[in-house]
């Protein structure tokens, strides 16, 4: 598989760009950073908070993992299904 | 009275949230029946709880994963984790998690699937590889790597992309997923 490297030696300015925009991508979805007032964030910083946030939601997943085996026999499927594709709808 | 535009712009949004939602939900439907078919003895064991809580688990994951597609790289990189754990603790008779639409017939048929999409989205022009992972943020971005499915495979850029794609299914699956517990203990 192949990969095409950045034509123009000279401007490798193009991708810096691409990088940067990327980079304040992810700051726009991180709550960490994107709540915080102050102006400039540094890139490793924005990265450092990404991982941070990750690890967060996999230990929610986790929890709610747990909780969902124990209400396991509570759940009536079908209403469920529509009371909640219900509220996607209504959104 | 609601918007007829508004709807269907929400409608295309959230399209892959209606698909997780039903398959996550059905998955929830069958680990429940596979307890009830546990005697009554062994499934409130803490070995067989801890076995439903790896289920409900890989399900949530592989909801989303297969809900997004064969689209993006994370979701592949996912849906094959989860895939080969199935092999391994239940053998060549379970694909249970098969994006919509597709017919998986065997390994050889995965792979090259995921291998010839693989091959069209990827080709993307970025900066040479090297000077990136020497940087202050090559060092962080090992660590995401190791977060993000797939992740050891993909240059910056990618890396970069497949990340925010990644985290925003995250969050939905999390939200998501307390909408139905808390809709179950009401």
């Amino acid at each position: 598989m192949s990969s095409r490297r950045s034509r123009n030696s000279g401007s490798s300015r193009i991708s810096d760009d691409q990088i940067l925009e990327l980079v304040s991508k992810l700051r726009r979805l991180v709550p960490e950073i994107r709540d915080r007032p102050s102006g400039k964030v540094a890139a490793s910083k924005v990265l450092q908070e990404t991982c941070n946030y990750i690890r967060n939601l996999h230990r929610e997943v986790d929890d709610l993992s747990q909780r969902l085996t124990q209400l396991l026999a509570t759940i009536d499927a079908d209403s469920a299904e529509a009371a909640i594709i219900r509220s996607l709808v209504t959104q | 009275m609601m918007n007829p535009q508004r709807l269907s712009l929400s409608f295309s949004s959230t399209s892959y949230k209606y698909r997780f939602v039903q398959g996550f939900i059905r998955a929830l439907k069958r680990i429940n029946r596979q307890k009830l078919a546990t005697s009554l003895l062994s499934r409130s064991s803490p070995t067989e709880i801890y076995k439903r809580y790896l289920k409900v688990k890989s399900a949530a994951d592989a909801s989303m994963a297969s809900a997004v597609g064969l689209r993006r790289a994370w979701s592949r990189a996912l849906l094959q984790r989860i895939r080969d754990q199935e092999r391994i603790n239940f053998g060549n008779k379970y694909y249970k998690y098969c994006p919509a639409g597709t017919r998986i017939r065997g390994k050889s048929t995965t792979f090259t699937m995921i291998r010839n999409i693989k091959r069209s989205s990827d080709d993307r022009n970025c900066k040479d590889q090297e000077s990136i992972n020497n940087g202050a943020l090559g060092w962080k971005a090992n660590e995401l790597r190791k977060l993000v499915p797939g992740g050891e495979a993909m240059d910056m850029c990618n890396l970069l992309d497949e990340t925010a794609h990644y985290i925003k299914c995250l969050a939905t699956q999390v939200k998501l997923m307390k909408r139905i517990a808390d809709f179950a203990s009401a």
